[in-house]
């Protein structure tokens, strides 16, 4: 059930749930960021409107940077203004920032370790007809194996928006990634939310497994959840937006809760949050885990909801794998 | 700010180069040409251009110098320490565990490094948010930045001419160490890059064509950059790679390489004969 002491969504579970992109609660983000620290400045590469970055400058058009379609400069602009002791906020899809300037942000921002924060919109395959040129699904990967970056995959527009004013504040270099679809609003401005904390959303007495998501699928993770219950399956479900640092002890808590483990994510498989609590737990508490996310190919054009039923990443996907996996425990 | 004389600097200028030979020949490993070929930019910037404090190298009001082409720090090192930031002796161990002298210069490792650089292409654009992030804090100070010819290769660097360009950045002034050299050959060869010139002022700046060897040219060139209020200045110092060492000028696979003992010990005599004619008047 439903963990009350979250204050989620009186809606959760409504048809008519609010939906909302998560972009607008990065531009409501950097706005209140922005009120609260006047070292807070946003470089845009040519994409202010589609990343919702065009709210901060509408009210801050001296600290808003256009550096045209040209994400290494980007990365790097940003790295000298965080040498300086600007906090950068950078905003592009995320295939180009952190896909194309990988290198410019492992040297003059992870290396120097100055707080630049790296925002990619338009993460996982729900782009949807936009193709796979514009799916970023490697880039958790590309951050998380970078040291010093901080990793955050908000679930919901209003998560996005409370991640990014914890990012202003938290000294480090930091990359945020969210989706372009409307997703239920299903946490509220009263859930508890601090980066590298992960919270159990739904609890149940005899948990046969733990579905551990972060992003979109969060919601597709609870549905799943819901779904299980009919069916007298008991499961957790954990929201790990933060991929790094992860939630060590409450991860291996739920592998020894439970014994099964399924992860959830708009990712490649390898190296995201799935190879992370794996790496985690192979160290420290060793379970059977099945993967919901892309098996090491790349998406196609087609609409959000058909893309992810055909790669298996909505609920139902992640309810078969969590079936998968309670039969590969008991063996 | 020093107050050396000409030949003072001259003579500074030999020593460093000296002491680059001594360095590299210990690491055994990096890059003798380049770094050579700017000691007399990094004497003049060091010695007489930058306002700084080797005692506070966090000095918020310091001219900020970036060296994009990271390879050639052990000229940046070896002016550092003549400046005071650091005892001599730690020239000794460039490169090895534990050093605060990195083969590549890291700002976590050694206070008065701005950046982290090596990977090329990457300094001016982060010159240029230091000084675009300057402006917009009204702040005094001036942005320089060190770049090698080969690496106007890379896109980044160009993606920065554009902003620096855009937004007039006219506290910032670059060097361009124009050495006509880059691992694989020379620069016309591998990737051409003339007009150089034509190119820069394509782009919306400033643009000097100096000799990269001759110190009042050097510091009259960032005399007259101080004067430009409407664009970025460009100073493309024409310098000869290894210079000062007759077996290692103009000769591409001195790109890389550091000198043995025999080669060191050569060198070093070249040097030394170098001195002798500026402090006779003769060079």
């Amino acid at each position: 059930m439903i963990n009350k002491k979250l204050y989620l969504s009186k809606n959760i579970f409504q048809k008519d749930i609010e939906k909302e992109t998560p972009r607008q609660g990065y531009g409501e983000g950097l706005v209140e960021a922005g009120e609260k620290d006047e070292n807070v400045v946003v470089l845009c590469a040519d994409v202010a409107e589609s990343t919702r970055c065009s709210l901060f400058k509408q009210r801050f058009s001296e600290r808003f940077i256009e550096t045209g379609v040209a994400e290494q400069a980007l990365a790097t602009i940003a790295a000298g203004m965080a040498v300086y002791g600007k906090i950068p906020f950078i905003s592009s899809y995320a295939v180009f920032s952190p896909g194309r300037n990988w290198e410019q942000i492992r040297t003059t921002i992870a290396l120097n370790d100055v707080p630049v924060k790296i925002v990619g919109s338009h993460a996982g395959i729900s782009v949807g007809p936009d193709g796979a040129t514009h799916q970023a699904l490697e880039d958790i990967a590309l951050m998380r194996v970078t040291p010093n970056i901080v990793v955050v995959a908000p679930a919901d527009t209003i998560e996005t928006k409370k991640a990014i004013i914890e990012a202003a504040k938290n000294g480090k270099p930091t990359y945020i990634r969210f989706a372009r679809e409307k997703i239920p609003i299903f946490t509220t401005e009263a859930t508890p939310f601090k980066i590298g904390r992960a919270e159990i959303l739904w609890e149940s007495k005899f948990p046969q497994a733990a579905i551990i998501a972060c992003g979109p699928l969060v919601y597709e993770a609870l549905l799943a959840a819901r779904e299980l219950e009919k069916n007298a399956i008991e499961v957790l479900v954990i929201n790990s937006h933060t991929i790094k640092p992860l939630d060590e002890r409450e991860i291996i808590r739920a592998a020894k809760i439970t014994g099964a483990i399924v992860t959830a994510e708009e990712h490649q498989v390898a190296g995201g949050l799935g190879g992370s609590v794996s790496e985690l737990l192979a160290r420290n508490y060793p379970v059977p885990i099945e993967f919901v996310g892309m098996p090491d190919c790349f998406g196609e054009s087609g609409l959000a909801n058909e893309l992810l039923e055909k790669y298996k990443m909505e609920s139902g996907g992640i309810l078969e794998a969590v079936k998968k996996v309670i039969i590969k425990k008991g063996k | 700010m020093s107050t050396l004389s000409l030949a003072e600097l001259e003579k500074k200028a030999n020593e460093i180069r000296s002491d680059i030979i001594r360095m590299l020949q210990k690491a055994k490993s990096g890059h003798s040409a380049g770094s050579l070929g700017m000691a007399e930019v990094f004497t003049a910037l060091y010695f007489s251009i930058l306002n700084h404090d080797p005692k506070k190298p966090d000095w918020p009001e310091r001219d900020r110098l970036i060296l994009s082409n990271g390879h050639i720090c052990p000229a940046r090192y070896a002016a550092m320490a003549h400046a005071g930031y650091f005892p001599r002796e730690w020239l000794w161990k460039l490169r090895s565990l534990g050093s605060p002298l990195q083969g590549h210069p890291e700002r976590l490792r050694l206070p008065g490094v701005e950046t982290t650089s090596g990977p090329l292409g990457c300094g001016l654009a982060q010159a240029a948010g230091i000084a675009y992030a300057a402006r917009m804090d009204n702040a005094r100070f001036r942005v320089f930045c060190i770049t090698s010819d080969g690496e106007h290769d890379e896109g980044n660097h160009w993606e920065a001419v554009m902003f620096a360009g855009k937004y007039n950045l006219s506290n910032l002034t670059v060097f361009v160490d124009r050495n006509n050299i880059q691992i694989d050959g020379f620069t016309e060869d591998v990737m051409p890059l003339e007009p150089l010139v034509d190119k820069y002022k394509s782009f919306n700046w400033h643009v000097l064509d100096i000799d990269g060897h001759n110190i009042q040219e050097i510091i009259n060139a960032v005399e007259h950059a101080r004067a430009v209020y409407e664009n970025p200045t460009v100073i493309i110092a024409h310098t000869i790679p290894g210079k000062g060492v007759s077996f290692m000028e103009n000769l591409p696979e001195w790109h890389g390489k550091a000198p043995t003992k025999e080669e060191a010990r050569k060198a070093l005599n070249e040097l030394k004969i170098l001195k002798g004619k500026i402090r006779n008047g003769q060079k």
